[in-house]
């Protein structure tokens, strides 16, 4: 019901292709939600901590997975040669509550680096030594773990909270 | 004795503050005095929504006076500046950490707001409670968290034990501090494309408050014409131009300096800007069947309250680290007041909308799918399918962490998959659409008008074919891209021919004036055409990139396509703000002649040991020679290693994009008879003003 003085029909007109609209419309949404979901099923990985990873042993092999880690700078061995990169990183918390809690991602950054007992994880990665690679920055990783027991990243995007606190800017790199 | 800010920093600070907290003030007393039926109230209202612009630019020239001056005792200066930065890039470091660009976002918002209030005040009478109220509860909201949590103008303290803390006020015992330097903006973000970027994008962004705010307010005042549509068409397309700005200023950003010659990479942060792009564009298509159909009346209002949610849950998710991004600020306080306002913004925006649901029926039905109308609705839905597809994605790890409790991500594969089939039907329909009939659809018509561009955009793929290429994503998309930008250029030459016709003039001077005088309506073809250009671009880069790696010594060379690259010095040498800067210097030919000489270059800051690698680009037409000088021996030993990538067609990308951009700029200038129609409208308010003083 309505107050406005033009005659405004209260309900569409039944119209013949109102169906047609409905139905193609229809299916043509349900096309979009398979694709979405199919592609999502078949393209996703797992977000491990590397202790996570490790404590799957060998049936994390293989598996394409997302991981991340503290950067050990020692351990940063990089072969312009080649463009081979190898470094080490140690497991940091997976839970956003959990860095909080434990002062920021900077604070748990310096924490991994320095705890002998943390668990630790060799990488390996092909390509340009990213600009942001040092001590202590947040490595994430896509990539599996490999018989070696090393991991095979395919691709390292890294962050440095430590230099600039006001924001966390990072670098990606792509194979 | 600690060294504590000066005298004049120490005003400028607590001047600036001072004038927030008043634009605070003169905001929250614009919503109760708007909300009073009473002219004279409304009018206090109204220049009490425009009085924050001029506050908060009085504070924002205090913060930029601070941040050229090097006040490195207020915690914001401190971190983004430092001594050595030239003058620029500390002025432009307003926008370079979350509180400093917090408050730019309100200072543009308040702008934002200010130009309403002038320029669409006297039409739309009984919308301007509403628009008032929605544009200062939203400046409300920005200046409080600013105010609140991420106060830009936060001085430093030292305790007596030595621990240094951030606030307004003095801790109790604590000293002023004010170091002698600032810790300076991350070297990746001096780059011109990060000066430009933030703030066009910002400008997207807010602008599409201006919409919302009169969608919200013709809810709330029960309207059920289009007015507002009008009113706030060329604010759309303003605020849509400048995100595209944005969006397009970021690739070209990555492009150049995260050294892998990307220039998107399905990052959660770079969706968040894209998804109300998306949402925004739907709705600039639609937005014309209402306003010569009446029809999609819901599906307007609901696409201008969708892209509006998305833009602060794009802010949100930018801004509160819940997300894993290139681009993540800090982990900051203001998550959880965000994803407060979204709701609320959310809730109240679909219970108004249930509420009119009746007031906006359409006033025409669908005739036939392929019916204008009906193209429209499906390039809609098109659209929104791509939404769904990054809504998804971006949203995955945070749904399977609440079911599974194990996170799940899914990377630049998964938007490709789902999106690239989507925007190769959005392409088709770019094609379709200006052929087909308003109301009417008939398929044998269409196919009428169609088979022939159809037909000439495939010689194309065909040529494509014949010089070897095979991979039936690029047939297809050539295809398409050929097909629309056939189906544009006739409309453009169709739309001449008619009117030299009729005007009897010559076919150019009738073309610029078809153009002008349909700005909108070729303004649109032309950034179809920007699209195209895009689509070339992008199908060079992403199907037929080549790369190659390799460590040479002095005078050895490479190869890449028909380009050989050799090696001929490498130089290392200081530069005036504290960079070392290592050159190598490479002899381009192609086709055994020398084309050009390229540099790519690492500089290392040593004050903040962050090297950053530069690429040296050598562009023409046909594509990008992009060299990275990713490693060297120690002096004179003379071996490096460059990574060298060949893209092909990149440069139509970004042509495309300035094509896209001229495109926006013609259909969003006014047209002439608007023109005159504004100046007699402010011909026809001043005359009284002129009768009364002069009877005075």
């Amino acid at each position: 019901m309505t107050t406005t003085p033009e005659a405004i029909p209260t309900a569409t007109p039944p119209h013949p292709a109102r169906m047609r609209f409905l139905v193609g419309g229809g299916l043509l949404l349900a096309a979009i939600v398979y694709l979405i979901l199919t592609t999502a099923a078949g393209s996703s990985t797992y977000y491990y901590t590397i202790a996570e990873l490790r404590a799957r042993g060998g049936s994390a092999v293989g598996e394409p997975v997302r991981i991340s880690g503290a950067v050990l700078g020692d351990s940063i061995v990089y072969d312009a040669n080649t463009l081979e990169l190898r470094f080490t990183t140690v497991n940091i918390p997976g839970e956003q509550s959990e860095i909080d809690a434990r002062g920021g991602l900077a604070a748990v950054l310096h924490a991994a680096t320095t705890d002998p007992r943390a668990v630790q994880l060799p990488v390996v990665y092909h390509g340009p030594r990213p600009d942001l690679l040092r001590h202590e920055a947040q490595a994430i990783l896509t990539g599996q773990l490999g018989a070696d027991g090393v991991f095979h990243a395919d691709e390292l995007l890294l962050k440095c909270p430590t230099r600039y606190e006001q924001q966390l800017p990072q670098q990606s790199a792509a194979r | 004795m600690i060294a504590a800010l000066s005298l004049p920093h120490l005003l400028l600070a607590d001047f600036g503050l001072s004038a927030a907290l008043l634009a605070f003030c003169s905001a929250l007393y614009a919503i109760p005095a708007a909300l009073r039926k009473d002219a004279r109230w409304l009018a206090s209202a109204r220049n009490a929504a425009i009085a924050p612009f001029v506050l908060l630019t009085l504070a924002v020239a205090c913060l930029e006076g601070l941040l050229y001056s090097g006040a490195f005792g207020l915690q914001y200066v401190n971190a983004v500046t430092s001594r050595a930065m030239p003058w620029y890039l500390r002025l432009t470091a307003l926008w370079g950490g979350q509180a400093g660009s917090l408050f730019f976002w309100c200072w543009l918002l308040s702008g934002y707001s200010a130009l309403v209030m002038l320029r669409n005040w006297r039409r739309e009478r009984d919308l301007q409670p509403g628009v008032t109220i929605v544009l200062m509860v939203t400046l409300l909201f920005f200046l409080g968290l600013v105010i609140g949590l991420e106060n830009p103008f936060n001085k430093l303290w030292v305790a007596p034990g030595g621990s240094v803390s951030a606030g307004i006020l003095q801790p109790a015992g604590a000293l002023p501090f004010a170091p002698a330097d600032g810790r300076g903006l991350n070297p990746l973000l001096r780059h011109p494309g990060m000066i430009i970027h933030p703030p066009m994008l910002y400008l997207g962004f807010i602008g599409f408050v201006v919409p919302y705010a009169f969608a919200i307010a013709a809810l709330v005042a029960g309207r059920r014409d289009d007015a507002w549509i009008r009113v706030t068409r060329r604010w759309t397309l303003v605020a849509w131009m400048f995100l595209s700005l944005g969006l397009l200023l970021g690739g070209r950003w990555a492009y150049d300096v995260l050294g892998w010659g990307g220039y998107w990479g399905w990052d959660p942060v770079e969706i968040a800007a894209f998804m109300p792009w998306l949402t925004a564009t739907a709705f600039l298509h639609s937005v014309l069947i209402q306003e010569k159909r009446g029809m999609f009346k819901h599906w307007n209002m609901s696409l201008i309250i969708l892209t509006y949610a998305l833009v602060v849950l794009g802010t949100f998710l930018t801004r509160s680290g819940v997300l894993s991004s290139v681009h993540a600020f800090a982990q900051s306080a203001i998550g959880p007041w965000f994803f407060a306002f979204v709701a609320l913004m959310a809730c109240v925006s679909l219970g108004l909308l249930l509420k009119r649901w009746e007031l906006l029926r359409g006033d025409n039905a669908l005739d036939s799918w392929l019916s204008r109308e009906g193209l429209f609705l499906l390039n809609n839905l098109i659209f929104m399918g791509i939404v769904a597809a990054c809504l998804w994605g971006v949203m995955y790890p945070i749904i399977s962490e609440l079911f599974t409790g194990q996170k799940v991500t899914v990377g630049p594969p998964y938007y490709e998959r789902t999106t690239g089939p989507l925007f190769a039907a959005l392409l088709l329909l770019m094609g379709v659409a200006p052929l087909a009939a308003w109301r009417a659809g008939a398929a044998r018509r269409l196919g009428r008008a169609f088979w022939k561009p159809a037909l000439v955009a495939g010689l194309l793929p065909a040529g494509a074919l014949l010089s070897g290429i095979t991979q039936l994503a690029a047939l297809l998309g050539l295809w398409l891209a050929a097909l629309v930008a056939c189906v544009t250029l006739y409309e453009f030459y169709r739309g001449a021919q008619a009117r030299a016709r009729i005007t009897g003039s010559g076919f150019w001077p009738s073309f610029v004036q078809l153009v002008l005088r349909n700005r909108r309506r070729y303004g649109g073809f032309t950034i179809h055409l920007g699209v195209v250009l895009m689509a070339f671009g992008i199908i060079g880069i992403e199907l037929f990139q080549s790369e190659t790696q390799a460590t040479l010594a002095y005078g050895e060379q490479l190869s890449i396509g028909n380009y050989q690259l050799r090696y001929d010095s490498l130089v290392e040498f200081p530069a005036a703000d504290g960079r070392v800067i290592t050159r190598a210097t490479l002899n381009v030919n192609q086709n055994g002649r020398l084309v050009t000489q390229l540099f790519p270059r690492r500089d290392f800051f040593t004050d903040s040991q962050q090297p950053m690698t530069i690429p040296a680009i050598y562009s023409t037409l046909a594509g990008d020679l992009y060299v990275l000088l990713v490693g060297w021996e120690p002096a004179g030993a003379g071996g490096a290693t460059f990574k060298v990538y060949v893209n092909p067609l990149v440069n139509w990308l970004w042509a495309g994009g300035l094509v896209f951009i001229i495109g926006t700029l013609v259909a969003t200038w006014p047209e002439r008879h608007e023109l005159q129609t504004a100046a007699e409208r402010a011909r026809a308010l001043h005359l009284p003003a002129r009768s009364v003083t002069g009877g005075v």
